[in-house]
């Protein structure tokens, strides 16, 4: 029988990960507030559900977006006809005007730059087969975001070499551990090509600084590779500082532009997945080229590109909506956070991303992974929270979970937490501090949602500072 | 600068062929019947724009498809998240539904086989990555679509042998082009895994007559190895006889179930028959449920916009609407070809016979100073530049023998196409003329007078043609 090949069969697909088990776990039993309210509630799925009725209310005063209307169908001949890997000049100007805005107009990005990928995934596949031959690797720092591994390797025979970064410093990138990579890759006879970043970071939801990228521009020039950066969650930044892209960088810093490139795309900042709206913006004209012939390989949809151009380009609505939408994150980070403080559960200081670090170590039986398996297994069984465990991210301290907060509504976030505090009021070997005995599951609805407004009334939430008490079993990293 | 890959510097995107050198002449100086009426006339591109007026008379009845909303109700946020790679069920079924609908239902296709990617540009190179290796071959008959050099080769690695079809029997596969072209792969060291083959047929135009259909699947039977049916124009075949499809043969021949069954997989897209190349609609359908799977999981990296899965699951639903498509679809192609092939006619040009397709392949041997491929690339330059006409030269489609070109007549209004006709005429009439020249004079003074000859006669059969119109 003829045989498939080795990619069809072998498991770089990458979905054996716990990553994954996870979300197979929430979709055997999905939480449904009325239908199934013990099932499990998904915090694994990294997605903006925060802002969609502003999209919406815009659509229904913007008919002639969607050109099947009445409104818009003039132009359907024209956009269904239109394969031009070029992209509609509408769609790349749109979009360079809406990446500079996310980078408060700092700098300007050129719309013959831009082009198409079948979303993030298939901006990073094709990236990669610009950049690197198969054999050779890129440098990525740990923890990274699950999907690299099938998007950067799968089909591109291009392996990835962890950049190892640790909890002592906040899991910066240092240059020391660029370097301790770089000669790890080379002991293993592996060329590197290029270094890959994400920025601002999945699953940390930090960002860079200065410094930091800095020291990044530099090590990659003096190496002769590519610098991949990956600005997804550029504009889910909800806290000062201000975002630093790589494209501003290279304005100040002396650089060889032939090594930069941006993916980019819609999936996170405006919360469309589901339209694959992928960009890949290379300062390297030789890149531009060839990416765009691969772009054929995953166009966007004319339609989506039409919709995409008349949206972005409503300058009024899209600087609104950016700064609601980050307002909207940071209400729910903060809630979230505070309220994980309360039961003595810190995380890493974050402002920017959909989800949080959460630091569970000090509940791991043992610093091995195999407790943190358990505390997962824990988590998605007993719980009932679809978590992303720290190992799935080739995260190299065991104990630390991802947690997304942006993809569900006020009152799941609230079973959710009532779940957590009940979870922490059960593994608390010390005296809980007397005001937790009122948190009981008959009255903790009630007493949550009040808790919720005066959250949000407090003026405290808008310090990162805020003096908030903490629990002496767990030093929160808040 | 860093150092590229090997893909990002070689020439395997293919676009240093004729067949993009053309487009590229057409795009600098495009006809327009009001701006630009001396400009180049696209006929190298295979799209249909026969039928749009039924898609938005569809669209202004049913205005919710396109807008976001369900029974009045907005779905925006619940399409906008939607990333299943398992592609949105409505659409799946409505699609395989449509599928069936074009092969007269005498084949089901079951939706949990099927794989929807970015066009069927992405469809062909993920069934190359999850059934061949690099370094491994797969034999396709000639002549064959130019981009198959790309979606096939570039990123995979696969590489492609001919199998050689000539016009002494309509260019039609046989079983020694087969095995020779098998022969030939493993002179080359190339393991074959497979077979891949356009039905109905791009550049020929001509759907597979079931012997031929027979003939292949005897041919993987006894080689073991994979057949890909790219059936991106099965809605198009307008005349008899009528379309067999790859899956109608394993049926007929009790096929279902066995090896040979799962090593069948079916390539389709909307950018032909629907006419909607530019919403990037395509699919992988397999028998085999681990191409199946891995195909899926593949499709991650070119999904269909789930705002365009939602619209046509909406239209193609319809049953209504689709059967009248089909039908009406057929007429006004069927109409077409023949007004191309009576200019052609005209012109004292034939093509081959066909029943499908948005071009024709038409023989243009008796116009080639040699029966040599640099005359036909030299009669192509003139019919391009001249004759300021973009059709695609059977080389670019590794055709072996000289004289051949696709010329499309589904993206034009029907005045284009009837100026397309008149320049060609002209442009044949103009080259019996400089032939008779050639003959008469001797000497260079003389051969001088020839140009001025030609270009006077060209001038004034252009004229004449500016007064018909």
């Amino acid at each position: 029988m003829a045989a498939i090949s080795k990619i069809a069969t072998g498991n770089g697909h990458g979905e054996n990960s716990p990553y994954f088990d996870g979300w197979k776990a929430y979709e055997a039993n999905p939480f449904h507030p009325i239908d199934r309210p013990d099932g499990v509630i998904q915090m694994g799925l990294a997605e903006n559900q925060l802002s969609f009725d502003f999209i919406e209310k815009w659509l229904m005063e913007h008919p002639e977006s969607s050109l099947c209307t009445a409104e818009g169908v003039d132009k359907f001949k024209e956009t269904a006809l239109f394969q031009d890997y070029h992209g509609l000049p509408e769609f790349r100007q749109a979009v360079a005007k809406f990446m500079g805005k996310v980078r408060g107009d700092r700098v300007k990005f050129d719309s013959d730059r831009i082009v198409m990928s079948g979303g993030a995934t298939g901006a990073h596949e094709m990236l990669a087969f610009c950049l690197v031959d198969p054999g050779e690797a890129l440098l990525v720092p740990t923890p990274y975001y699950p999907g690299f591994d099938r998007d950067l390797r799968w089909r591109t025979g291009v392996e990835l070499v962890p950049v190892v970064c640790e909890s002592t410093n906040d899991f910066m990138i240092t240059i020391d551990a660029l370097e301790a990579a770089y000669l790890k890759a080379q002991e293993a006879k592996l060329r590197v090509k290029g270094l890959l970043i994400t920025n601002p970071s999945n699953p940390l939801g930090t960002f860079m600084n200065k410094e930091t990228l800095n020291n990044i521009v530099r090590f990659v020039n003096e190496k002769n590779i590519h610098l991949i950066s990956d600005e997804i969650y550029a504009a889910t930044v909800f806290m000062e500082p201000e975002f630093v892209s790589i494209s501003e960088i290279i304005e100040e810093v002396e650089c060889n532009r032939d090594l930069i490139h941006i993916v980019y795309s819609l999936s996170k900042d405006m919360g469309f997945p589901g339209f694959r709206v992928g960009i890949v913006y290379s300062y390297n004209d030789v890149v531009t080229n060839c990416a765009r012939k691969m772009s054929s390989f995953g166009l966007v949809s004319s339609q989506t590109q039409q919709l995409i151009a008349s949206m972005l380009s409503d300058d009024d609505f899209i600087d609104n909506f950016v700064s609601d939408s980050k307002d909207r994150l940071f209400k729910r980070h903060k809630y979230f956070t505070w309220s994980l403080a309360q039961v003595g559960i810190g995380s890493l200081n974050s402002n920017a991303g959909l989800f949080i670090w959460m630091d569970l170590r000090k509940l791991l039986k043992e610093k091995t992974f195999d407790a943190e398996m358990e505390l997962w297994r824990v988590i998605i069984d007993d719980v009932k929270l679809n978590v992303s465990p720290g190992s799935s991210f080739h995260c190299h301290e065991p104990g630390w979970f991802r947690v997304c907060f942006a993809n569900m509504d006020d009152n799941t976030m609230e079973v959710a937490l009532s779940r957590i505090r009940n979870f922490m009021v059960k593994h608390n070997e010390t005296v809980v501090p007397p005001r937790n005995k009122l948190w009981r599951r008959t009255s903790l609805k009630l007493s949550l949602s009040r808790r919720m407004d005066d959250f949000i009334m407090s003026p405290s939430i808008l310090s990162p500072q805020s003096p908030l008490p903490q629990s002496p079993l767990v030093r929160a990293r808040t | 600068m860093g150092v590229l890959s090997r893909k990002a510097t070689c020439n395997s995107h293919g676009q240093d062929s004729s067949y993009f050198l053309g487009w590229q002449e057409y795009e600098k100086n495009p006809y327009d019947e009001v701006t630009n009426p001396h400009g180049i006339i696209q006929m190298g591109l295979a799209e249909n724009q026969l039928s749009f007026d039924l898609l938005e008379s569809w669209l202004a009845k049913n205005p919710d498809a396109a807008s976001f909303r369900r029974d009045g109700q907005s779905i925006f946020k619940e399409l906008a998240l939607f990333q299943d790679y398992h592609g949105l069920p409505a659409f799946k079924n409505a699609l395989v539904d449509f599928m069936a609908e074009i092969r007269g239902n005498k084949v089901t296709f079951d939706p949990n086989h099927i794989v929807l990617t970015a066009g069927a540009t992405s469809a062909n190179e993920t069934l190359m990555f999850c059934l061949a290796e690099q370094g491994d071959a797969f034999l396709l008959p000639t002549p064959y679509y130019p981009g198959f050099d790309r979606d096939l080769k570039w990123r995979t690695g696969v590489e492609i042998v001919p199998i050689e079809c000539t016009s002494s029997n309509r260019f039609q596969i046989t079983a020694s082009a087969l095995e020779k072209a098998y022969e030939q792969a493993q002179k080359k060291n190339l393991r074959v895994k497979g077979v891949l083959v356009t039905n109905p047929s791009n550049p020929l135009g001509t759907s597979m007559t079931r012997d031929e259909l027979d003939l292949l699947v005897n041919f993987i039977s006894d080689k073991e190895i994979h057949l890909i049916s790219d059936e991106i124009y099965s809605g198009t075949v307008f005349s008899s006889p009528a379309f067999v499809s790859i899956m109608e043969v394993l049926k007929d021949r009790n096929l279902e179930k066995t090896e040979v069954w799962e090593r069948v997989h079916i390539v389709y897209s909307l950018s032909k028959d629907l006419g909607l190349p530019g919403f990037r609609v395509g699919a992988i359908y397999s028998n085999d449920p681990i191409v199946v799977a891995a195909a899926t999981k593949m499709s991650s990296f070119g999904l269909v916009s789930s705002q365009t899965q939602y619209l046509l699951s909406a239209m193609l639903s319809d049953k209504k609407f689709t059967k009248e498509y089909i039908a009406k679809n057929h007429k006004r192609l069927q109409k077409r070809r023949s007004k191309l092939v009576a200019g052609l006619e005209k012109a004292g040009i034939g093509c081959l016979e066909s029943n499908a397709g948005l071009f024709c392949w038409v023989d243009m041997r008796h116009l080639l100073s040699s029966d040599t491929f640099e005359a036909e690339m030299e009669l192509w330059k003139r019919i391009v530049y001249d004759v300021k006409l973009n059709i695609s030269p059977g080389s670019s489609c590794h055709c072996i023998e000289p004289g051949w070109f696709r010329v499309c007549f589904a993206n034009m209004s029907e005045d284009t196409l009837k100026l397309a006709m008149q320049r060609l005429k002209s442009f044949v009439g103009s080259i019996a003329v400089n032939d008779r020249s050639h003959r008469d004079l001797k000497n260079s003074r003389r051969k001088f007078r020839t140009k001025w000859v030609f270009r006077l006669s060209f001038q004034s059969f252009h004229d004449r043609e500016q007064d018909e119109r």
